[in-house]
């Protein structure tokens, strides 16, 4: 049950025609095959590419393939707190039903993708550097990351009361994200054996483009697949909410 | 190709952690699906 939709703030009203779980369910089941196909099919090309066809580094030979799912994975575990965090804006401020079930649904699917990223790097790094892991900068806020999605993950689901969960967990989200501009800057702010961004937003890329296309792929690839997991995950919630709520008033009835 | 144990783990590691979580997603959905459809007929609409 919302008991606050009356008193949210005018922005919030269109929001929540998108509340509506049949609505909801509907829209998501037309566009889940969309997103799962291509998010395969774009992940196997770039895949396929970075492995066969781009080049070997010449200083780092057939380890900077690893890049291909490293890269992707960072930039979603990043993607995905900020989606969590905005989320959690919806839950905190508009009361958006559904921001609810997103953060929890979000979390998971975050951690795997921050755990992928830190497993891959270390893969890198052995060969590379000479070492699975060393107290970098970068390395260690993007472990800081990680726990923030274990925390958010447990402290989501730590009460009886679901409301209180979903307040605490937001609240975390929100107090979490000072932590993306420390792993975007970390490699300009200290000295770091990560190398900086090859790709930025105002700048060439400093990567050659036989390594950028299938990297580009590998990245769209792994965010549509992201999006359909969680788009998958919120329609299961979506409906075992709907469950809990007949069941319930069916025992009521009786 | 002295790298190619890294490769195999990194690419492994990727595949498992992805099919399951895509894999779970997909059963925990069809089965909130399939008991809906059981106590709520109307729901097979959406």
């Amino acid at each position: 049950m919302e008991i606050a939709s009356n008193a949210q703030p005018s922005g919030g009203r269109n929001l929540h025609r998108f509340a509506n779980p049949g609505q909801f369910l509907r829209l998501s089941g037309r566009i889940l095959p969309f997103l799962a196909v291509s998010a395969l099919v774009l992940t196997g090309i770039g895949v396929f590419g970075g492995l066969f066809m781009a080049p070997a580094d010449y200083q780092q030979g057939d380890a900077v393939r690893i890049i291909y799912i490293h890269v992707p994975s960072a930039w979603l575990a990043s993607s995905a707190y900020m989606g969590l965090a905005i989320a959690s804006l919806f839950s905190l401020v508009w009361r958006h039903p559904l921001a609810d079930l997103a953060a929890v649904e979000i979390g998971p699917v975050g951690a795997a993708a921050t755990a992928l990223c830190l497993a891959t790097g270390s893969l890198w790094g052995k060969p590379m550097w000479g070492a699975w892991w060393v107290w970098d900068a970068r390395l260690t806020s993007v472990l800081v990351l990680f726990f923030l999605y274990l925390g958010h993950i447990g402290l989501i689901r730590a009460f009886d009361d679901p409301q209180r969960g979903y307040r605490a967990g937001a609240i975390l989200a929100l107090v979490g994200v000072v932590n993306l501009p420390i792993i975007k800057f970390s490699v300009e702010w200290w000295n770091s054996l990560h190398q900086p961004a090859s790709i930025t937003l105002t700048g060439a890329p400093t990567i050659a483009g036989s390594m950028l296309w299938p990297l580009a792929f590998c990245a769209l690839g792994f965010t549509l697949g992201f999006a359909a997991i969680v788009t998958a995950r919120l329609r299961a919630a979506v409906m075992e909410r709907r469950i809990r709520a007949l069941l319930l008033a069916r025992a009521q009835e009786a | 190709m002295t790298h190619l144990p890294y490769l195999l783990a990194a690419y492994g590691l990727a595949l498992v952690l992805t099919g399951w979580m895509a894999i779970g997603a997909w059963r925990r959905m069809g089965a909130a699906r399939r008991k809906l459809m059981a106590i709520d007929p109307r729901a097979e609409r959406s």
